[in-house]
């Protein structure tokens, strides 16, 4: 079963990552851009193909270490069989 | 004295810290794999600085995790001393033992160089000579942007628990003194029990003038006095 782990930082910690892209994007000559936040992206592929078992797995790994509790968030997606 | 440095992949100041303290006390610390499982006989762990695990994921992420890290934190806890630097500072935040987080530097640079300190409290790593006296040390990071919630800081000020901040030549603390962004011009904090300092400056790289500052000698035996 494929899985997407997406880590994002907390809501009001800063993000000087973010702030860089956004700056450039205005250098750039965008507008329109409120903000940006920068995230991590992982792709999972794991044995079991049962849904339960899938997420409480990877939530597991994000809280040991895909993501650091202490300033960011992360979302589980369940991807849909091909 | 009987210090321990752990050696992850990508330590690159694991045998600087090796040298400083046998110039310092004499004493040769022994060299313990991340791999290893136990630590016997130690009462001062150091976790050196240096890009473990390439930095990948997040600084001190990976290496937090290691086998060894078990025992480091079991030995925190019941008091053993441990000295993190640098990427060491990042291991100990990951792992939990300090709390927040050290984040990108707010001018996205890699900063190298020497950076003023000050330290306004006395504690188990700073004795009292060493309290208000500026000193130099340098920092080579990219991840030293230190951040914490406004009640963890709030509980780092009240316990005197900032162990040294950045300053200016002079030894005021303020925003243009901030190298990287830190709140409170955060440079290093220790636990709530006392006995953890992490810290992002190098003391371990400032034992000769010739090398640029001599305040690392000072540092150290500032605590080795204190520890025994």
């Amino acid at each position: 079963m494929k899985v997407q782990v997406h880590t994002t930082l907390k809501e009001g910690v800063l993000d000087p990552q973010g702030k860089a892209v956004e700056s450039a994007l205005e250098n750039l000559g965008f507008n329109g851009i409120n903000k940006i936040r920068q995230g991590k992206l992982f792709d999972i592929d794991l044995e079991t193909n049962n849904k339960e078992e899938a997420e409480k797995l990877t939530k597991k790994i994000c809280e040991i270490l895909l993501a650091n509790m202490v300033i960011e968030d992360y979302i589980v997606k369940i991807l849909p069989d091909n | 004295m009987k210090p321990n440095i752990i050696v992850f992949p990508g330590s690159n100041c694991d045998r600087d810290v090796y040298i400083a303290i046998k110039s310092v006390i004499g004493t040769s610390p022994k060299m313990i794999w991340h791999k290893e499982t136990s630590l016997e006989n130690t009462n001062l762990i150091i976790l050196p600085g240096g890009f473990s695990h390439g930095d990948y994921l997040r600084s001190g992420s990976i290496a937090s995790r290691a086998p060894i890290m078990k025992e480091v934190i079991k030995k925190a806890k019941n008091g053993t001393a441990v000295l993190g630097i640098c990427n060491g500072f990042q291991i100990l935040t990951e792992c939990g033992l300090l709390p927040g987080s050290l984040m990108r530097n707010s001018k996205m640079q890699f900063i190298c160089k020497y950076s003023y300190l000050v330290s306004t409290n006395e504690s188990k790593w700073v004795n009292k000579k060493q309290v208000g006296k500026v000193i130099s040390l340098p920092v080579a990071h990219h991840d030293g942007n230190y951040y914490a919630n406004n009640k963890i800081i709030e509980n780092l000020v009240k316990d005197n628990r900032i162990a040294y901040q950045y300053c200016s030549d002079e030894g005021v603390i303020d925003d243009k003194s901030n190298i990287n962004g830190s709140i409170n011009n955060i440079a290093g904090i220790i636990n709530d029990q006392g006995n953890v300092l992490g810290m992002m400056p190098h003391p371990e790289r400032a034992l000769e003038k010739k090398l640029g500052g001599k305040d690392g000698i000072n540092f150290f035996k500032s605590f080795f006095e204190k520890l025994g």
